[in-house]
């Protein structure tokens, strides 16, 4: 049943993203061009996307409880630290330079050819190389982890 | 059909697969979170198992799509140095960040999390920025 959700999710989750243009890297690119043509589209994918998000938080609020059991997680840290900062700077600099984030990047995995398969190969590389390399930054500016 | 409304029903969709997989799952809907966890192995148990079936999801609804509709439209740049430079930065960078679109975007700011406030307002500037110098200044994309 929690398989059987997740994989719904996903499905959704991904052809939400393709619908609504966010695989389409001319259009994400687009959006981002604030100085060029600029496209206005994702700013009502991102707030059709928060909508159901602030009811299903209200309800959570109440419930405390998943559906098919299992806390939900509660809000935690609020610090806002530099690696939040560095790392949503970096995040950015990658996702204009390509019009791919995470989310689309897999959902267009089955349709990018070459180029989506490129990106998420240097993505998932990245991705495991970044603990280590965080740890080594840190003990070579003198501070633990 | 306009694209905004385009925009605002895959927003819709967006939005409620990550209030199902919430209050189903009690799981955050955070692309990189959940791929990040799988490929570095920090991710255990049911939190995996849950996590490779929402990415089998997300990768194959699209590619059945594919299948049957032919292929969604999308302009990736065949210039590999840049696949290459914008992958390790998206991935790096989410991960020290702990987000991204999804996961502080979608699922941080409608909890009003300061976290995720902050980390979208970030990226979204950087990516401008990214967009205004790569296109505009240098002419490389």
């Amino acid at each position: 049943m929690r398989a059987g959700v997740a994989l719904l999710a996903g499905a959704v989750f991904g052809l939400g993203l393709l619908i609504s243009g966010m695989t389409d890297t001319s259009k994400v690119q687009g959006w981002l061009d604030v100085f060029g043509a600029w496209d206005p589209t994702l700013a009502f994918v991102l707030g059709g996307a928060i909508l159901p998000m602030i009811i299903a938080w209200r309800i959570a609020a109440r419930r405390r409880q998943a559906v098919l059991d299992g806390p939900i997680p509660a809000q935690t840290d609020a610090k806002i630290t530099p690696q939040l900062a560095t790392g949503s700077a970096l995040f950015g600099i990658g996702w204009g330079l390509s019009g791919l984030c995470p989310g689309p990047a897999m959902a267009s995995l089955g349709f990018g050819g070459w180029q989506g398969l490129a990106f998420f190969v240097a993505m998932v590389a990245a991705m495991i190389a970044q603990p280590p390399v965080t740890r080594q930054i840190a003990t070579a500016f003198g501070r633990g982890g | 059909m306009l694209d905004w409304v385009w925009g605002l029903a895959g927003g819709l969709m967006i939005g409620s697969a990550a209030a199902l997989f919430l209050l189903m799952n009690g799981r955050i809907m955070g692309a990189s979170g959940l791929l990040g966890g799988v490929v570095d192995g920090s991710r255990t148990g049911a939190a995996r198992s849950e996590a490779l079936w929402f990415l089998g999801g997300l990768i194959g609804a699209p590619l059945l799509w594919h299948l049957l509709r032919g292929a969604p439209p999308t302009q990736l740049t065949s210039n590999i140095a840049v696949l290459i430079a914008a992958g390790l930065c998206v991935g790096f960078g989410t991960r020290l960040a702990n987000g991204c679109t999804s996961g502080h975007g979608v699922c941080g700011i409608s909890r009003l999390s300061m976290r995720g406030l902050v980390a979208t307002v970030i990226y979204l500037l950087a990516g401008g920025l990214s967009v205004a110098l790569f296109r505009h200044v240098w002419g490389m994309i």
